[in-house]
Formats: structure tokens, sequence, C-alpha cells
């Protein structure tokens, strides 16, 4: 079988950076083909230069036989290679239509035909077997859907490569098994799939082969069969992955002492139904449930960052009156939030900046630190957390997902805090990065930190929590310690609310 | 302090002057282009000053500067049935239309201070109103006599296409192009602005070495000459002894500089037009006779006590 | 403690070879050097259209000359311009500042006119800046209205206030004569024009607030992600409040000193289009529009290459009907080198030259 698109040393120079380095990848028609790699690896360039968004320095890329130079994403789509990227690229405030129509509006007397336009809207969804009001606003569906509207955008009626980055990041486990089912469909109609995630389990679910890039060489590539998971592992990091897999942390330490949160009915009407929580020093609470079962809320409402209208937050057992980040931070409770784009990271402020910028807030602003304190800091933090970055003031948005991620939790733990609160720390990051957040959590439990980690990711928090505090619909269903903390005990937990 | 009349520029209709009561009230609307700056909320009170004075019984009607309103209000004077209109216009186009409705309703139209384009003349009697290029040629005038015909000149100019900067600058060349020894060197747009004017004289010392060589400042407006007199004053020059300082309007505050003697001369853009307007029109509802198509406003010069020589 | 240094020694190469294009490169890549290079460039061509241009005396007990000018006329503007990009690093946009001049200065001229003391009208003439800043603070911060809209009404409404002001004394245009103001605008300290020394104050005050405190950090994470500013506790409302009040202080001090240069209050020209200028300044000195960043060196140059240019026309003996095409040439012409895009390929082109 030949290839339906084939890239052959394929090379690409940023400044300092060789970012590819010679490398070679090819999709069979109905094949889905994983790329696997740590952040920096040189999946997000290789996809780049696949879909025209980058011009490689050498190498060939062949569609079919044909050797094509796509100059632009929308040349690539045309010739039939369709993108969709982690963060979804389609515009919130305008309509399903709209989205899937623009650039390519169908026309009649020279006037929009609206009716043509929602026809073809329709038409494209069905071929994902998606039927939804194309009228409104993509921003009003889920981030499922709209990575449905994004994936329907992405396939020309010719479409014969798909590439889907990172697609299941903000899915739960039905809306992905729904994705799953569609990539297959897309398979059997000929399509070659490009496959890029870093849940390990999922790309042995859906992909026939995998190919491994590790500092922008490929390292491996081929079938499942060929490549085990343990074995990905190691090829992506370079080394031999520690099991760290459920060595729960013990509990007995901890419960004796006094809590420095606690949250009484603490609730927020049509938001969160009234919960109660205790965050004691050197015990990790996990947050555990589906997507939209209000972990996320919970987080943010702990932190400040939602206004409770009913109960009582007391920290140290004072009632906190006005609780906001602000009021928050200077009792000594730092956040990380789950978007980082929208809510974590200021993208133009440099590594430095962005690391210093609670602990600033917290001086207040005449107080500012010292060139020099900052400096140290940073270098500490960097170093601490392994950020992978060339230097403390390079802007924090030229930075992998993953480095992100590590500025943000370096941001909070720079000020000291007592309590860590933090929503999806490990998503979109890669198994080493992965691996590091986990020990560092256990380290500042140990070291006597409360921590609530809110996770999509049940594994994740039966490793690190001392606590697992169920969340069903909004509301806090149950609460998991010790040796009954199991994966299907969680689960069970979940059905059984119903 | 005396302010001699020293020129009085040509004047047409002549008739406008003989012009008296009429037996009746006389009704006009008035359609006026709004009241920016200083010069017309003046034009307005005095055409309402003036109106009582004659007996007129005026309507006036302000546009706020928009075309729209203009014609809304001229459209309310047909309605009205009032014995004529006078409009000072806010734009020069698109008067075709009510014009001719006006024409239709026997009603005859006088424009005040803009001209507007019509292909047919005879939609409007006539324009009343003061000639800028006279006032070029006024201070063109006195600038040569002043200087006995031999002067280089910096020229201030108004904002750039602007009608009364285009026109004052024709009339100045038209009277100092027959002087060889009459020069404009430096030219520059001060924007009608204090700051401009002060700013482009500051330039102009710096590129001209003190003003070495030049003896006559030309200003398109008072406010300009203004600036130019306190960028001239801080360089250490002394206007109004040095230098020939010659400009249009006769504002209060030019009233004082040639007072003390460090402004030339300053020809006065007239607000208390009424007494000129009035009579045209009430003659014309008399005899309706012919009028010639542009009726100008006499210009005066005023110079300093004492013009330097 | 000491900061860990990279292990990774640099590695042995022809020295030679490699420093030079990555020297030239870094040069090429610094933010600073096409704002300064057009500064430069505006500065030869005056020097060959007009001898004796950079020449500087001293006449009537100053220093005169046009480069002494070019400062002197860009004061006002540096000082809108600076209060512009503080706002700008917001994500925001004061489109109010010529309005508030006209405000300011009308204010001026009538409490002379009403007797008050001159230095009581100093303060009464900050606070006018200060009060039209809370103003529009309070819409945007607040109310959340867009910045664009907030300062437009402002920006509309200001013009006519003035002349309200202005008609309260029955004036149309007055004209005052206050030693203390005037000596503030157009008076000297020594050789140094007084408005210089004022500038340079006001410029290190403003530096001193934005890069001595964290106020400057605070203002460009609120810039550059407001939602991730609050959850690191900043006030991002009082941020974007205190921006606006900047913006009104510094337009204030512009408004005394414009308004006391000409002693008149004129509040339909005065100050007119000055907000197009500081936005200009601000983006030639390197800043965006998306907010985010501030670069207080880059917006005074800006203002200087501006006023450079401005200058230069006026001595230049060219018509004025061209004055504008040839301010909108040579803007064009640094925001194009401005634009990244632009940039890198020069760099490649250079690079591509070299090696």
């Amino acid at each position: 079988m030949s290839a339906i698109i084939e890239l052959s040393g394929i090379s690409k120079q940023f400044p300092g950076v060789r970012a590819l380095d010679n490398v070679e990848f090819s999709v069979e028609p109905g094949e889905t083909h994983a790329l696997m790699g740590e952040n920096g690896a040189g999946k997000s360039t290789l996809i780049k230069v696949m879909t025209g968004a980058l011009q490689p320095d050498g190498g060939t890329i062949r569609l079919a036989g044909k050797e094509i130079r796509p100059e632009s994403p929308g040349a690539a789509r045309a010739a039939g290679i369709g993108a969709v990227y982690q963060e979804v690229n389609l515009i919130p405030t305008m309509s399903v239509t709209k989205n899937l129509t623009l650039g390519r509006l169908p026309r009649k007397f020279g006037l929009i035909d609206w009716s043509a336009a929602r026809a073809i809207a329709k038409a494209k969804l069905a071929r994902l077997g998606v039927d939804i009001d194309v009228e409104r606003p993509v921003g009003s569906y889920s981030v499922a859907i709209q990575q449905l509207i994004a994936i329907a955008r992405a396939l020309e009626d010719d479409a014969r490569v798909l590439v889907l980055d990172e697609p299941t990041a903000s899915l739960d486990a039905n809306e992905t098994e729904r994705l799953f089912e569609i990539i297959r469909d897309l398979k059997a109609r000929g399509l070659g799939i490009v496959f890029i995630s870093h849940f390990i389990d999922q790309v042995y679910r859906i992909s026939d082969r995998i190919t491994v890039l590790r500092n922008g060489r490929r390292v491996a590539v081929g079938t499942v069969e060929e490549i085990p998971s343990l074995k990905l592992v190691s090829l992506m990091i370079g080394r031999e992955l520690e099991h760290v897999e459920h060595q729960r942390p013990s509990t007995e330490t901890v419960t004796s002492s006094k809590p420095i949160l606690t949250a009484k009915s603490v609730g927020r009407r049509r938001l969160l139904e009234p919960f109660e929580l205790d965050l004691r020093p050197g015990e990790v609470v996990g947050l555990a449930g589906l997507l939209g079962s209000g972990r996320t809320e919970t987080a943010k409402l702990v932190f400040g960052a939602i206004r409770h209208d009913s109960g009582e937050i007391a920290i140290d057992g004072h009632p906190s009156s006005s609780h906001s980040p602000k009021s928050s931070l200077m009792a000594g409770i730092t956040f990380c939030p789950e978007d980082r784009k929208s809510e974590g990271i200021v993208p133009e402020l440099s590594v430095r900046e962005n690391i210093i910028l609670a602990l600033q807030s917290k001086r207040g602003w005449l107080h500012l630190l010292s060139r020099k304190e900052q400096e140290r800091l940073t270098a500490e933090m960097i170093a601490a957390l392994n950020i992978a970055t060339p230097d403390a003031e390079k802007p924090v948005g030229q930075l992998s997902g993953g480095n992100q991620q590590k500025v943000l939790l370096a941001r909070s733990l720079v000020s000291n805090p007592r309590v860590l609160i933090l929503d999806e720390p490990t998503r979109g990051i890669d198994v080493g990065a992965h691996a590091e957040i986990v020990t560092l959590i256990r380290q500042l439990a140990a070291k006597g930190m409360a921590l609530l980690v809110a996770s999509s990711e049940l594994d994740e928090l039966l490793t690190v929590s001392h606590r697992i505090e169920v969340m069903r619909d909004r509301r806090m269903v149950g609460e998991i310690s010790g040796a009954e903390a199991t994966r299907e005990k969680i689960i069970q937990t979940i059905a059984a609310a119903s | 302090m005396k302010f001699a009349h020293w020129l009085t520029g040509t004047v047409f209709g002549a008739s406008m002057l003989l012009a008296g009561a009429p037996a009746h009230a006389v009704t006009i609307g008035f359609s006026q282009v709004g009241d920016e700056g200083d010069w017309r909320p003046a034009f307005s009170k005095d055409m309402q000053d003036e109106a009582k004075k004659e007996g007129i019984d005026l309507k006036f009607a302000d546009a706020q500067g928009k075309e729209e309103e203009q014609l809304k209000a001229v459209r309310a004077f047909i309605a009205q049935k009032v014995d004529a209109i006078i409009i000072a216009p806010v734009v020069v186009t698109g008067w075709e239309q009510v014009l001719r409705e006006a024409k239709r309703a026997g009603i005859p139209v006088f424009l005040a201070d803009r001209d507007v384009d019509v292909t047919d003349k005879s939609l409007t009697v006539t324009r009343i109103s003061a000639d800028f290029n006279l006032e070029g040629r006024l201070a063109g005038a006195w600038l040569a006599q002043a200087s006995k015909g031999q002067c280089n000149v910096v020229e201030l100019q108004g904002t750039v296409g602007a009608a009364p900067a285009i026109e004052r600058k024709k009339g100045f060349e038209a009277i100092t192009s027959q002087f060889p020894e009459i020069k404009i060197v430096k030219s520059q747009s001060g924007d009608f602005t204090t700051e401009g004017g002060k700013k482009v004289m500051e330039a102009f010392i710096k590129s001209t070495d003190n003003l070495k060589g030049i003896c006559g400042v030309f200003a398109h407006n008072d406010n300009m000459q203004l600036g130019a007199i306190q960028a001239m004053k801080e360089a250490g020059l002394n206007p109004g002894k040095d230098f020939l300082l010659v400009s249009v309007d006769y504002v209060p505050a030019m009233k004082d500089e040639l007072a003390k003697g460090e402004a030339s001369a300053s020809v006065e853009l007239r607000s208390a037009i009424g007494k000129y307007i009035y009579p045209v029109v009430l003659n014309y509802l008399k005899d309706k006779k012919e009028l010639p198509r542009w009726i100008k406003i006499p210009s005066d010069l005023h110079h300093a006590a004492a013009p330097n020589d | 403690m000491s900061t860990p240094t990279p292990g990774t020694p640099a590695s042995p190469k022809p020295a030679a070879e490699q420093a030079q294009p990555s020297a030239l490169k870094a040069l090429l890549r610094h933010r600073l050097v096409w704002p300064i290079l057009a500064l430069v460039l505006v500065l030869i061509v005056d020097a060959i259209i007009s001898p004796g241009f950079f020449q500087i005396r001293i006449v009537q007990g100053r220093l005169f000359g046009n480069l002494i000018d070019i400062l002197y006329r860009g004061m006002p503007p540096a000082m809108i311009a600076l209060g512009m990009a503080v706002v700008i690093s917001t994500k925001g946009i004061d489109l109010s500042v010529g309005s508030i001049i006209a405000v300011t200065g009308a204010v001026m001229a009538w409490r002379i006119h009403e007797g008050d003391s001159h230095y009581v009208i100093l303060l009464t003439a900050l606070c006018v800046g200060l009060a039209c800043g809370l103003w529009n603070g309070f819409l945007v911060s607040v109310l959340e209205i867009q910045p664009i809209i907030a300062t437009l009404i402002l920006m509309v409404s200001g013009r006519g206030i003035g002349l309200m002001i202005n008609l309260l004394y029955g004036g149309t245009n007055p004209s005052f004569t206050s030693p203390l103001l005037q000596g503030l605008s157009t008076g000297n300290l020594g050789l140094v024009p007084t408005r210089l020394v004022v500038g340079a104050v006001m410029i290190v005050l403003v530096w001193l607030l934005v890069r001595r405190t964290a106020f400057g950090l605070f203002l460009e994470s609120v810039g550059g992600n407001a939602k991730s500013a609050w959850l690191s506790g900043v006030s991002s409302r009082l941020i974007l409040l205190s921006a606006y009040l900047i913006s009104g202080l510094m337009t204030a001090v512009a408004a005394i000193i414009l308004t006391a240069d000409t002693h008149t209050s004129d509040p339909v020209t005065s100050g007119l289009y000055s907000e197009l200028d500081a936005i200009l300044a601000v983006v030639i000195g390197g800043g965006s529009l998306a907010g985010g960043r501030i670069y207080l060196d880059g917006t005074i140059i800006g203002v200087l290459v501006i006023q450079a240019l401005t200058t230069s026309i006026l001595t230049s003996g060219l018509p004025p009907e061209y004055n504008l095409v040839v301010k909108a040439v040579v803007v064009l012409i640094v925001l194009l080198l401005q634009s990244a895009n632009t940039r890198a390929a020069v760099v490649s082109l250079l690079a591509r030259r070299k090696g």
C-alpha cells in the first residue's frame, strides 16, 4: 500500500534550536498514525510543516505521490490536508454556519445565499454524525461539540489527511468514545489520520502505527504491537520510567492536624450545591468527577475566584468575610487554573515576570522585588521545576504547553503558599513532565502544604491524593480515602449517585 | 487709542444704502450654519439685532453644521410662506431641489457668506458677503505701501484647502506681484490657530537665521499672527517695530496688539453685516430689480497708531 | 544563594565569523533600533536640505536652534504620549486627551479671569486632568465600557465643555497673562527652557512609577491577560482606573504648557488631533495596541520622530500642501520597519548576504 502523505528528510531550524532534523513520516490511507514525543520534541513543528503553517528548510512532502509545497494552512486544506489544533480555532461569537462556511460562502446573484450556507454546514456536520442547530453561536456549545465543529471545518469534501492535535484534551470519556467512532468512520473512508495525544491508553486504542520524536529526530516508528507502552514512554523521554502508579500516600499522618481552610456548606446558586471541605497541612485532597461535574467550580470557589452565596469559608478558624483571589493570596492560598491560555499565563511577559506576578501582588505595588531577587527566585524555580527555557527573559507565550504549566506552578510556589489549589495540573503535558508534577505534589504535601487537586485523570488522583472528593452534577457525592480508593470505587460512587 | 480707517473696499450695489423701512412687517427666514468660532455667533446676533431695528419678523434657524437640518429649515420657511429666505450654506452642493421649491413658491433666496453650486443661477437672487480675495488685496496693498514696495515676506497660511486661505493668498499675491521687490520667501500653514502660528514662526526664525532680511509677515488670520508675535518676542525680535505684521480678522486681542504697536495692521472681517444684507433684501422685495450675482461687503483695514516708516 | 549557571560551555567556534553576523542580527532585533534609525534618518535629511539645522546658539540667554525646538515642541506631546503608553499597555486607548487639553485650558483661563492664585490654578489644572481621567477610568474599569467608546464620550463632549466654560464669563478665546504659568511654558532656567526641565521631571516620575514600583508589571499583566492578573491577586479594576488617571494627569501637564504658551483658551483647536500623534508615538516606539507591554523609552523616541518630522517640514520650505503626505509616508516607513514581518525579512536578507 502506498502512503497518502509522505514527508521525507524534513528539517527546520529555529534560532538556536534545530526543531526538526531529517525527519521521515508517512501515513497510509485508512491508517491512524500516532505522533508521540515530549514537549519540544518537534511534534508541533512537524504538523505545522505538514499543514503549511511553516516552511521546512529541507525535505519534501508528497501527497498521494505528488510533491506539494503548501504555503499556508488554507493551501494545505485545499490540497486535502485538514488540521484541528488543541486550542480550538473557531470564532465563538459567530454562528456554526458562519464558522463552517467562512471564506467559502455560497453566493446567489452576488449575495450570500444563507440557506445554501446552512445546508452546507449541516452536510459537513452530518458526515461526522452530528446534528445540531447551526444558527447558534459556536461558543454556546460544549467544548466537545466545538471540537467536532472544528473537525467538520477542517475536512474539505475531498480531504485525504486529517491531523488531530490533542483532540481529546477537553473531552470526557463518553465524548472521547464518540470522537473515536468518528475517527474509525473516517478511516474506513480511506482518510489518513495523524493523532497526537498525551493519553497513552487512547493512543493504543485508536492507532495503527506510532512514530516517536525526540529532540527533533525520529527515534522510532512501528506498529502498536511493535512498540508497547513501556517502551514508548522510555523512547519518548529517553530513559527508563520509574513506576509511580498507585503508590498511594499513607493517610495516618495528616488526619489529626488542624485544618488551614474549612468550607462549611459553601455553595453558589445554580452553580454548585453546598459542600463541606477541610484542607489540612500535609494532605492532598483530590476532586474527581466527569467533565462538567463541578470540579473546576469547586476549586475556584475555594480560592475565591467564584464568589459563594451560601455557607462560610474559614481560614485558620477565622471566617473570611470577603473571599477573593487577593484575600486568598494574602492568606497563603494559591491557585493554578485549568485554562492556561485564558486564565493562566500572561503571554507577552517573560518567564521571570510571570513567575513573580503573584508574589509581587502579595507584596503590593510599592514594594517591588529587586531585579536581583526576581532573578534569583526565577532561577530557583526554573531549576526546581526543570522548566525548559533558554533564559528567564523569554516571553512565556513562546514556551511549550508543559513548560507554561510549570511556569504557572512556579508562580504559585514562589509565594510560599500554605494551600495550593491545582486544577488539571497535567492537562496537555507530556509524560516526563507529568511524572515530575506528580512527584512534586507529593513532595509539597510531605513538606506540610495542603493541596486540593482537581483532575479528570483518575490514575493521577489515586496516585497523589490522601482523600478524594467525588463530584457529580455540581454536587459533592462522596468521599473516598485510604485503601478503598480505587478506580472502580470512584466510578461506582459517581454511578451510584444518580 | 486711535484707529484710522485707512482704506475702504470697493463697494458694489450702492443702492443698499438707500433702503428705507417697509410699510408692513416683512417676514424673512434666515438659516445659519451653526455657532462655531467667534465670528459666526456675532454674525447671528447682529442679524437678529438688525432685524429688530428694521422691523423685520426674522425666523432664525441654526443648522448646527448639518446639511439636512438646513434643508429642513429652508423647507419649513417655504411652508410658512415667508417673504424672503437668507441662507448661509453649510455646504456648497445639493441645493438645486430645495431652491427650485422656493422659486415655485415665489420666495426669493439670498445667500450670505458662502456660495452654492447650482447650474441655474436664477435660483438665487444674489450673494451678499465679504470677499476673502479683497481682504488679501487690502493686506497686500497696505504692505506694499508701508514697505515702499520693497519687502521679503513670510506668510502664515490658513488651513490647506480652506476657501479663506486660498482667496486671501490669491488676493495678496495679486497686489504684491505688481512689485518686483516684494517676495514671499517662506510660506507655511499654521492651521488658523495661535499655536500653529507660533510653531511655524519658530521654524521660520530658525531657518532664516532670526528673520535676517525679512521685513514683513502676512498671516491669513489674527490668531496665527498672535502666535507669530509671541514666537518673535521669545526669540528677542521686535514685531511691529522691526517687522511689518499684517493679518486678517481684527479680533479683540489683535486690537490690543495694534495698540501696543506689536502688530502693524489687520483687515477687519465684519460680523455686523446685517446692515448690509437687509437693505438689499428689502429693496428687492419692493422693486424686484435684478441685482449683481455678488454684492461684496466692504472690508476695512486698521493699523497701529504709529506705523513704522 | 547564587544563580545556577547553565552547565554547557560555549562551543569553540571560529569567533570572527560567528560573532559578526550574530551581533548585527541581535542589534537589528533590538526593539529600539528602528525608531532610533528613523529619527537619525529624519535628522540626516534635515542636515542635507537645510544647512545649519543642528546649529545651537544662545539667544536672549537661552539655548536656541532647531534641535532645541524639537525638544521644546515635543515636550507636550511627550507628556500625552507617556500617559497614552500607560493606557495602551492595559489594552486600552484614550481618545479624549485632546479634549482634556481643551477643558483644562478653558478652566485655567477662567480661574485666572476670576483672580485665583496662580499656584492654586496650577493645582486646579492638574485636578481637572485627574477628574477627566477618573471619568474615563470609571467608565472603563467599573462600568466595563470598551475604552474606545468610553473615551469617545469625553472626546466629543470635552470641546463643548471648554466652550461653555469660556462663555461663563462672556469670553470667546479669552487671553490672559500669568508670569508663573507662562514662565513654566516659555521661560527658561539658566540656558534651558523651563518646560524641558518640567518634562524631564515628569518623565523620571513616570519611569519611577512604572519601573521602580510593581505598577508597571501590574499594568502589563492586566493588559496581557486581565483574568490571569486578577487570579494572581492584581486588582485589575484599580490598575485600569489608575492608568486613565495617569493619562489625565499627564495630559493636564501638557495642557498647562500648551495653554500658557499661547496664553489663550481656544477649546475648538487646542490639542486637536493630539490623541492621534500620541498613539502614533507609542506605536512607533514599539508598543502594540493589543496591550501587554509598555516602552517608555520607545515612546519618547516616537514623539521625537514625529516632532523632528514636523519641525523639518516647517523649515524645509516645502509647500504646506505636502505636509501631511510627507508625514504619512515617513510614518508608514517607520511602521513597516517596526512590523515583525518586514523586520524578519530584512534580518534574513542581511543574514543571507553575510552567510
